[in-house]
C-alpha cells in the first residue's frame, strides 16, 4: 500500500472517528479508483491477491503516464468478508473519495450488498469473479464468466470427448451452484440425459467430512455407465474433498471431476499429485503460452517479491477490466459514470490468453473457454478449448423463466432485463 | 401522572445516564440539523455516508443494552444475542421484501426473487402477513421474545447456568446460522435478504429517509435504555440483582428465580430483536452471518469495555469498539485482530468494570474528598 | 510350450485383439520374435507418433505400440502415465525425465543412455489427457496379465474384470489354468462369469449366475442388472431371469449390510476426530473449569507444525508425522502454559471472563500465520503409508488415514487416561480440581499443576491438530470450525469425565453420520446442535456427571 493511501484512508478514518466534519478534499490532480477487496475474515484468502494485482495494474498505468494527464491514485478499503460492510464501504467510496470506479468484490452476496449502493450512486463497478448470471446492472461490467462461459462448455466437453453418461452436480448450497446446477440440470435434460442419471447434492460451507457423499459418488459412478462430477464447491471445502477423492480410489480416470472455482491459488493448498487428471473450466490458466501472458506474470512475480507466485482467472478479469475502463475513460475523455459506461460497450481489450474481450451490450465480456487437467505441480494443462471467444449470457437461455429476459444497455432499450414479450424492464432501481 | 416525572424519576440518580442522555439528543438533533439543512459543500454538512455509520453504531449500541441487562444486572452471559438481533433483522428483511412487490428482477408481486429464482410456487406460510407494516412491526418483538422465550422456559427452569448457558447458548446461534445458510429454508439462503426498495412508503435511497431511520434509532435507544433502568430500578430489578449476587439464596427467600430470569430473557431479547430491525434497512442486507457465534462474543466485549451493569457503559463500549475498528481496519487491517485481541485480555485482567469503571475511580473519588 | 501356443495364436487373434493388449511378457516374447529388424522399425514408428499435439493420434499411436513386441513398451507407457515422458526440442529424441534428482537427470528413451544434468527447459512433456490415461490402464493391465509379479498381476486382472470380452474370454480361460494364486483365480472366474452372460448358452448363464450371486463387484452387479433390462418381459423359458432375480437379490441385500457397515464406520471416523479435538478440551474445561476459547487455535498451531516439519524435511515427508507430534505436543503445549502463567492463573473463579480473554488470545494466535506464514491455506502432504485404503471387499473399504485417526485417538485417549490414573502429576491434577484448598494443605503445589495440566491439555491440542492436518485445510481458521464442535462434545459427554468424552464423541459421530443419508450433512448437523441443547436440560451435567464434591465446583 501507498503511502498516499495509507494517509488518505487514515485521514477519513479519523474524521469518522472524531465525528469531525471535513470536506470532501478532491485532489484535483489524481483520478482515484477504488479497491474493495476484504483483507480480513474469511474471503480475504482469495481477495488480497487481487488487491495487489489491482495495485500492480495502477502503478504500471502511472509509470506509463496515467490517464487523462492526471495520475491515478488506488484508494483501498477493507470490508473485512462483511456482507454489510461492502455496502457501506461502497458509499465511503463513492460519497467521500469520489473514486471514478471501483474494482472489487468476489463473493455473489458482496455484489448483491453493493448493487443497491452502486446504483443510487450512480457508481461503476467492475466485478472480476465467475458467477450465476441472472444479473446485468447499468453500474456493473461483469469481466467474469457467466454460466455460458464455463459450465455449459464445459459438460459439451465432458459429453463429447469423454462420453459421459451420468452427472454428479455436487455444489456448496449458496446461489452459484444453485444457479449453475440448475442451468445444468435443464441442459442436460435437455440433451437427452435420464432424470435418475443426475445426481445432485449441496454441502453447507466448509464442509470437511466428506466420507459418506464420496462413498455415494462411488457407488452412483459404479453403475456401469461413463459419471462425471461436476463440482461448483467453493474454496475451503475442496481440500478435505479432494483429499477424500484421493484415498477412496476415485482417479480421475475412473470419475473425473470438473470444478468451476478451483484454480491455481486453491491448488497451491493441495498437494496435487493424486488429483492429476481432474479438470477445471476456466477462462485462462496461468500455464497458458502467450506472449501477454508471460509478460504479465513476470510481472505479478516481481511485483509480489515471490518468484513461486501463481496468477489466476479472477486476476486476469481484472486485468481486462481495468484495461477496458483506462481505455473507456480516454475514449470518453471523462470518468463521468455514464460517458465511460456507455464508451465502454464495444470496447475490446487483448485478452492474456492470445484472444481479446469485447465488452457486449449486456456489460459481459466475450471470453475464450479453456478446460484443464490439473498436474502434479500444481498448475493446470490445457486440454481443450472453444474456438472462439463466448459472449456472456446476462440470462441462461436454458430456463425457461429468463428465456425472454435480454439486457441491453443501449438505446432504445436501456435495460438490464428487459422482457421481449411483455416489452417491460422490471428491477430497476434508478429512474 | 404523566409521564415526565417518571422519566426524571428514571435517572435522578443516574448521572452516567444523564450524560448519556444529554449527549444522544443533542447528537441527533446536531446530525439531522447539519444532514437536511446545511448545504452539501458547507464544512458543516454531514454526508449521509456518515449518517448511516452513526445509525448503524446506534442499532449496536442498542443491542450492547440488551445483552447488559441480562449479563450486568442478572449474571446470563448470554453468547447467542447476535441470534434476536439477526432474527429481529430477519423479521424487517421479509417486510422489506414484500415491499419490493413486482418491482423485483422477475417482475413477480407474490414472490420474492430469489424465490422465484429457486422454483418456489407459492409464498411459504411463515411469510403470509409480513407485507402489513404492523405485523411486522410485531413480529420484530415477538419472534426474537417467542425463542427467547422458549429456550429459556428449558434453560433455566433446569438450572444451566454460568458456562453452560454460554456455551449452549452459542450452540443455539450457530444452529440458525447453519440452518439460515440452507437454501430450503425460504430466507434466502447465503445472499440473505437485499435489494431493499422502500419502507412504509419512504425510498430508502432518500437522504430523508435515511435520517429518519437515524433517529428513530436514536429514539429506539433512548427509550431502550429508559425501560432497561425502569427494569433495573424497579423492585423485579432488585430481585434480578439478587438472584446475580446469589441465586441459591434469592430462590431460598422464595423467589421464583426461574420466572425472573426467564422475563428478563425475553424483554432482552425483544430488544436485541428491535435493535436488529432497524440495522437492517439502514445497512441494506440481512443474511446469515450475522448469526455467527463470533458477533456474539464481540458483543460480549463491547459490553465488558464499556462496563457491566450500568447500561450507559455497554452503549459508550459499543460506539468505542466499533468506531475504534472502523479506524483501525482502515489503514491497518492487519493488526486489527491483534488490537482487538489485546483488548479482549486487558479488559478482563485489567479493566474488570470497563471504561465506566475507570471514569468514575478517577471522578469520583475527586467529588467524594469534596463533599467529604 | 504354452506360452508358444500362445503367442501363436496372439498372431492370430492380432486384429481382433486391436482394443486389448494380449502381450506375452515381454522378455519371453522377445526370444520368439521372429524379426527384430522389423518390429524395431515398428517401435520407432508408432513412437513417432506421440509427437502428435492431437490426442486421437497420441492413442493410435499407444495402440500401435502395443502391438510390437518390445520390452521398452511397458517403461514407455507407465513414464507416460507418470508424465516423465519428454521429448528434447531440438533433436526430437525421447527421454525419461527425473525431476527428483538436482540437478534433473535423464535416460534416453530408444538405448537407455543415461544423461546426468539436464536443462528440463530443452524438453517438452509429452502430455496425455484423461482418456489416454484411461487406454492407458487397460493397456497396461493388458501387458501385466503376464507379469511374474503377483500384485501386478492381481491389479491387471482387477482392471479387466467387465471388460473381458468373447476374444479375451479364451485368454482367460486359459490364463486361469496356470494360475496359481487363489485370490487372482478367484477376480478371474468372476470376470469369466461375467462375460459368460453374454453367450446364448443358458445353463452356462445360469452357472454364471450362481457364481456371481456372492461377489460384491459392481461390474457383475451392473451385468446381473442389464442381463436383467435386456430379457425385458420375455418368458423366462429357461430359467436364467428367475436365477438372475435371485442373485441380485442376494447381492442387494449384502450390499445393504455393507452399506450399514459402512455408514458405522464413517461414524466412528468422525467419532474419533471429535475425540480427539475434545480430548484436550475435557482437561483444561472439564479438571481445571477453564473455558479455553483458545483451543481451536492450539490445534492450528499444531497443524502449522506438521507444515513446517514438511516443509524443513521435504525428502522426509512419510516420517514427517512422527517427528511432527512430538514437536506439535511441544509447542502447543509451551503455548498453552504461556497463556496460563500471563492470563488465566489471574482469572481463576471467573469462569466467563477467562471465556473472554482466551477468546481474545485466539484471535490474537489467529494472526499469527497471517503475519509471519501468508493468509493463505498451506500444503500438508499425506505421508504414502497414509494415502489410499484398506479395500476390504469390492463394497467396503476403509481409508487409512481415518483408520489412523481412529487408532491415534484412541492411543491419546488412553494415554492421557493413564496419565491421570497412574502417574503422581495425574493423582495431583485430580486432587486440585477436588478440593484446591486441601490440596494445597497437603503440600501439592496447585499454581505448578495448574500450568502443567493446561500445557498437557494445550498438547494435546496440538497432536489432534497433527491429524487434522491429514483431513482437512491447514489455515489460520483451522480451529474456528471445531471449536463449537469440541464443547459440545465436552458438555455432552460430561464435564470431568474421560469416559463420558469417548462415548459421547463416538456416539455423536455415528448418529450424525446415520441420520446424514436420510437428512443431509447440513441438516443433521443442526439436529445434533438441537438435541445437546435439550439434552443440557435434562442432564446438565452431561452423560456421565461427576458425583461428589466436585460436582459444586
Amino acid at each position: 500500500m501507498n503511502n498516499s493511501v495509507l494517509r488518505n484512508v487514515k485521514l477519513w478514518s479519523t474524521a469518522i472517528a472524531l465525528g469531525v466534519i471535513l470536506q470532501a478534499a478532491q485532489a484535483a490532480d489524481t483520478i482515484k479508483v477504488g479497491i474493495l477487496h476484504s483483507l480480513s475474515g474469511t474471503m480475504a484468502i482469495s481477495e488480497t491477491t487481487l488487491k495487489d494485482t489491482m495495485l500492480m495494474l495502477i502503478d504500471e498505468q502511472n509509470k506509463k503516464g496515467g490517464l487523462l494527464g492526471k495520475k491515478l491514485e488506488a484508494v483501498v478499503v477493507d470490508p473485512a468478508s462483511n456482507w454489510p460492510l461492502f455496502a457501506e464501504k461502497t458509499r465511503e467510496l463513492i460519497q467521500k473519495d469520489h473514486v471514478a470506479a471501483i474494482f472489487g468484490c468476489w463473493t455473489s452476496v458482496s455484489r448483491k450488498s453493493v448493487l443497491p449502493v452502486i446504483e443510487e450512486l450512480n457508481g461503476l463497478l467492475f466485478y472480476p469473479v465467475q458467477y450465476e448470471g441472472e444479473e446485468s446492472s447499468k453500474n456493473v461490467f461483469y469481466t467474469g464468466a457467466a454460466p455460458n462461459q464455463q459450465a455449459i462448455p464445459a459438460v459439451d466437453y465432458l459429453m463429447k470427448d469423454l462420453k459421459v453418461k451420468r452427472w454428479v452436480l455436487a455444489g456448496t448450497d449458496y446461489v452459484y451452484p444453485r444457479t449453475t446446477n440448475k442451468i445444468l440440470e435443464a441442459y442436460l435434460i435437455a440433451k437427452g440425459v435420464k432424470k435418475e442419471d443426475i445426481m445432485i447434492n449441496y454441502t453447507p460451507f466448509g464442509h470437511s467430512d466428506w466420507q459418506s457423499i464420496v462413498a455415494d459418488i462411488k457407488k452412483f459412478g459404479s453403475a456401469g455407465k461413463k459419471t462425471a462430477v461436476v463440482s461448483t464447491i467453493n474454496g475451503d471445502a475442496n481440500v478435505p474433498f479432494y483429499k477424500e477423492l484421493g484415498n477412496q480410489g476415485i482417479s480421475a480416470s475412473k470419475i473425473p471431476v470438473v470444478a468451476f472455482s478451483v484454480g491455481e491459488e486453491e491448488l497451491s493448498g493441495i498437494d496435487t499429485k493424486p488429483l492429476v487428471g481432474h479438470l477445471a473450466a476456466w477462462n485462462y490458466f496461468m500455464s497458458v503460452k502467450d506472449k501477454g501472458n508471460s509478460a504479465f506474470i513476470k510481472e505479478w512475480q516481481a511485483y509480489t517479491k515471490n518468484p513461486k507466485r501463481v496468477s489466476n482467472d479472477p486476476m486476469e478479469a481484472h486485468y481486462i477490466g481495468f484495461n477496458l475502463w483506462v481505455k473507456a475513460v480516454e475514449k470518453a475523455k471523462s470518468i463521468e459514470t455514464d460517458k465511460v459506461a456507455a464508451a465502454m460497450i464495444g470496447l475490446e481489450v487483448p485478452n492474456l490468453t492470445g484472444g481479446t474481450a469485447k465488452v457486449l451490450k449486456n456489460h459481459h465480456i466475450t471470453k475464450p473457454v479453456l478446460i484443464g487437467e490439473i498436474q502434479g505441480n500444481g498448475q493446470f494443462e490445457v486440454v481443450w478449448k472453444t474456438k472462439a471467444e463466448v459472449p456472456g449470457d446476462a440470462w441462461s437461455k436454458f430456463l425457461p423463466e429468463d428465456k425472454n429476459i435480454v439486457a441491453d444497455w443501449t438505446a432504445p432499450i436501456n435495460c438490464g432485463n428487459y422482457n421481449t414479450k411483455t416489452k417491460k424492464c422490471s428491477g430497476q432501481n434508478y429512474k | 401522572m404523566t409521564r415526565q416525572p417518571l422519566i426524571l424519576h428514571l435517572i435522578r440518580d443516574d448521572r452516567g445516564g444523564q450524560i448519556f442522555i444529554g449527549l444522544l439528543v443533542a447528537t441527533l438533533l446536531l446530525v439531522s440539523i447539519s444532514n437536511l439543512l446545511m448545504p452539501a459543500d458547507s464544512v458543516w454538512h454531514l454526508s449521509t455516508y456518515a449518517v448511516t455509520l452513526l445509525g448503524k453504531y446506534l442499532c449496536y449500541a442498542l443491542l450492547a443494552i440488551a445483552l447488559d441487562l441480562v449479563w450486568g444486572y442478572c449474571g446470563i452471559l448470554s453468547l447467542g444475542h447476535g441470534a434476536f438481533f439477526a432474527l429481529g433483522g430477519y423479521v424487517m428483511g421479509m417486510y422489506l421484501m414484500r415491499q419490493i412487490g413486482e418491482r423485483g428482477v422477475y417482475g413477480n408481486a407474490n414472490l420474492p426473487d430469489f424465490m422465484v429464482f429457486l422454483n418456489w410456487k407459492e409464498l411459504p406460510w411463515y411469510w403470509f402477513g409480513f407485507e402489513h407494516a404492523w405485523f411486522a412491526a410485531l413480529m420484530i418483538v415477538v419472534v426474537p421474545g417467542m425463542l427467547a422465550f422458549v429456550f429459556g422456559w428449558l434453560a433455566f427452569r433446569s438450572r444451566v447456568t454460568g458456562v453452560y448457558l454460554s456455551i449452549i447458548t452459542q450452540a443455539l446461534t450457530y444452529a440458525l446460522m447453519l440452518a439460515f445458510f440452507r437454501n430450503e429454508m425460504g430466507f434466502g439462503g447465503n445472499n440473505g435478504l437485499t435489494d431493499f426498495k422502500d419502507i412504509i412508503g419512504f425510498s430508502l435511497q432518500s437522504d430523508s429517509t435515511r435520517i429518519g431511520l437515524f433517529v428513530a434509532s436514536g429514539v429506539a435507544l433512548l427509550l431502550g435504555y429508559l425501560v432497561a433502568r425502569y427494569i433495573v430500578t424497579s423492585k423485579f430489578g432488585r430481585v434480578i440483582i439478587a438472584i446475580r449476587d446469589a441465586e441459591s439464596r434469592a430462590r431460598f427467600v422464595g423467589y421464583k428465580v426461574e420466572s425472573y430470569k426467564l422475563w428478563l430473557f425475553v424483554v432482552s431479547a425483544g430488544l436485541a430483536g428491535i435493535a436488529g430491525a432497524l440495522y437492517v434497512p439502514q445497512v441494506g442486507i440481512i443474511n446469515p452471518s450475522e448469526f455467527q457465534p463470533l458477533n456474539s462474543i464481540e458483543l460480549a466485549i463491547w459490553v465488558a469495555v464499556g462496563g457491566r451493569g450500568t447500561l450507559y457503559g455497554a452503549v459508550a463500549g459499543a460506539l468505542v469498539v466499533n468506531f475504534s475498528k472502523t479506524f483501525f481496519t482502515g489503514f491497518i487491517p492487519e493488526a486489527w485482530l491483534y488490537g482487538l485481541g489485546a483488548i479482549f485480555i486487558i479488559v478482563t485482567l485489567f479493566m474488570p468494570k470497563g471504561l465506566v469503571g475507570l471514569i468514575k475511580q478517577r471522578v469520583v473519588p475527586v467529588k467524594a474528598a469534596g463533599a467529604a | 510350450m504354452r506360452i508358444l501356443w500362445y503367442t501363436r495364436r496372439h498372431a492370430m487373434l492380432s486384429c481382433l485383439a486391436w482394443l486389448f493388449a494380449c502381450l506375452p511378457s515381454p522378455g519371453l516374447g522377445q526370444d520368439t520374435t521372429a524379426k527384430p529388424a522389423d518390429n524395431a522399425a515398428a517401435f520407432t514408428q508408432a513412437l513417432a507418433g506421440l509427437k502428435a499435439d492431437d490426442f486421437d493420434q497420441k492413442e493410435t499411436a499407444l495402440r500401435q505400440l502395443v502391438q510390437v513386441n518390445d520390452p521398452r513398451v511397458l517403461e514407455i507407457f507407465k513414464a507416460l502415465q507418470d508424465a516423465r515422458l519428454y521429448i528434447a526440442t531440438q533433436s526430437g529424441e525421447f527421454i525419461y525425465l527425473n525431476e527428483d534428482t538436482d540437478p534433473p537427470s535423464g535416460m534416453k528413451v530408444l538405448n537407455g543412455d543415461k544423461l546426468a544434468d539436464i536443462d528440463p527447459a530443452a524438453y517438452d512433456k509429452v502430455s496425455v489427457n484423461n482418456q489416454l490415461r484411461t487406454t492407458l490402464k487397460e493397456l497396461i493391465a493388458g501387458l501385466n496379465l503376464h507379469s511374474p509379479d503377483r500384485a501386478l498381476r492381481l491389479a491387471a486382472v482387477n482392471e479387466l474384470v467387465g471388460d473381458v470380452t468373447p476374444e479375451k474370454l479364451a485368454l482367460f480361460n486359459q490364463l486361469l489354468t496356470q494360475e496359481k494364486d487363489p485370490e487372482i483365480a478367484e477376480v478371474m472366474q468372476v470376470a469369466i462369469a461375467i462375460a459368460d452372460l453374454d453367450g446364448t448358452d443358458s445353463q452356462a448363464k445360469i452357472q454364471a449366475l450362481q457364481r456371481l450371486s456372492d461377489s460384491l463387484r459392481p461390474e457383475a452387479y451392473n451385468r446381473i442388472k442389464s442381463l436383467l433390462a435386456e430379457s425385458g418381459t420375455q418368458p423366462d423359458s429357461s430359467g436364467v431371469i428367475a436365477a438372475a432375480t435371485k442373485a441380485l437379490n442376494n447381492i442387494d441385500s449384502r450390499r445393504e449390510r455393507y452399506r450399514f457397515i459402512e455408514t458405522t464406520i464413517f461414524g466412528l471416523s468422525l467419532g474419533s476426530i471429535l475425540l480427539l479435538i475434545a480430548i484436550g478440551l475435557s482437561i483444561t474445561f472439564g479438571v481445571m473449569g477453564v473455558i479455553n476459547m483458545a483451543h481451536g487455535e492450539l490445534m492450528m498451531l499444531g497443524a502449522y507444525t506438521t507444515y513446517l516439519v514438511q516443509a524443513a524435511l521435504p525428502n522426509a515427508i512419510d516420517y514427517s508425522l512422527f517427528i511432527a507430534i512430538p514437536l506439535a505436543f511441544l509447542i502447543s503445549g509451551l503455548v498453552g502454559v504461556a497463556i496460563e502463567r500471563g492470563v488465566i492463573r489471574f482469572l481463576y473463579g471467573r469462569p466467563l471472563e477467562t471465556l473472554l480473554a482466551t477468546f481474545g488470545i485466539s484471535l490474537i494466535l489467529q494472526q499469527i500465520p497471517r503475519t509471519f506464514i501468508s493468509a493463505q491455506n498451506v500444503t500438508v502432504q499425506n505421508p504414502s503409508w497414509l494415502s489410499g485404503s484398506w479395500a476390504i471387499n469390492p463394497a467396503l473399504s476403509i481409508t487409512y488415514n481415518r483408520l489412523f485417526i481412529f487408532g491415534f485417538a484412541i492411543v491419546v485417549f488412553f494415554g492421557l487416561l493413564a496419565i491421570m490414573k497412574k502417574t503422581s502429576l495425574g493423582l495431583q491434577v485430580r486432587a486440585v480440581s477436588q478440593n484446591r484448598a486441601m490440596a494445597k494443605a497437603m503440600g501439592v503445589r496447585t499454581e505448578w499443576v495448574d500450568a502443567l495440566t493446561f500445557g498437557l491439555g494445550s498438547g494435546i491440542a496440538g497432536i489432534a491438530g497433527v491429524a487434522l492436518s491429514q483431513i482437512t485445510n491447514v489455515g489460520p481458521n483451522l480451529g474456528q470450525g471445531y471449536i463449537v464442535d469440541s464443547f459440545m462434545v465436552v458438555v455432552f459427554g460430561g464435564v470431568g469425565n474421560v469416559w463420558g468424552m469417548l462415548v459421547g464423541s463416538l456416539s455423536l459421530g455415528t448418529v450424525s453420520k446415520y441420520l446424514e443419508p436420510w437428512s443431509g450433512a447440513v441438516l443433521a448437523k443442526i439436529f445434533i446442535l438441537i438435541f445437546i441443547i435439550l439434552f443440557i436440560q435434562k442432564r446438565p451435567r452431561g452423560l456421565f456427571p461427576q458425583k461428589g464434591r466436585a460436582a459444586e465446583a
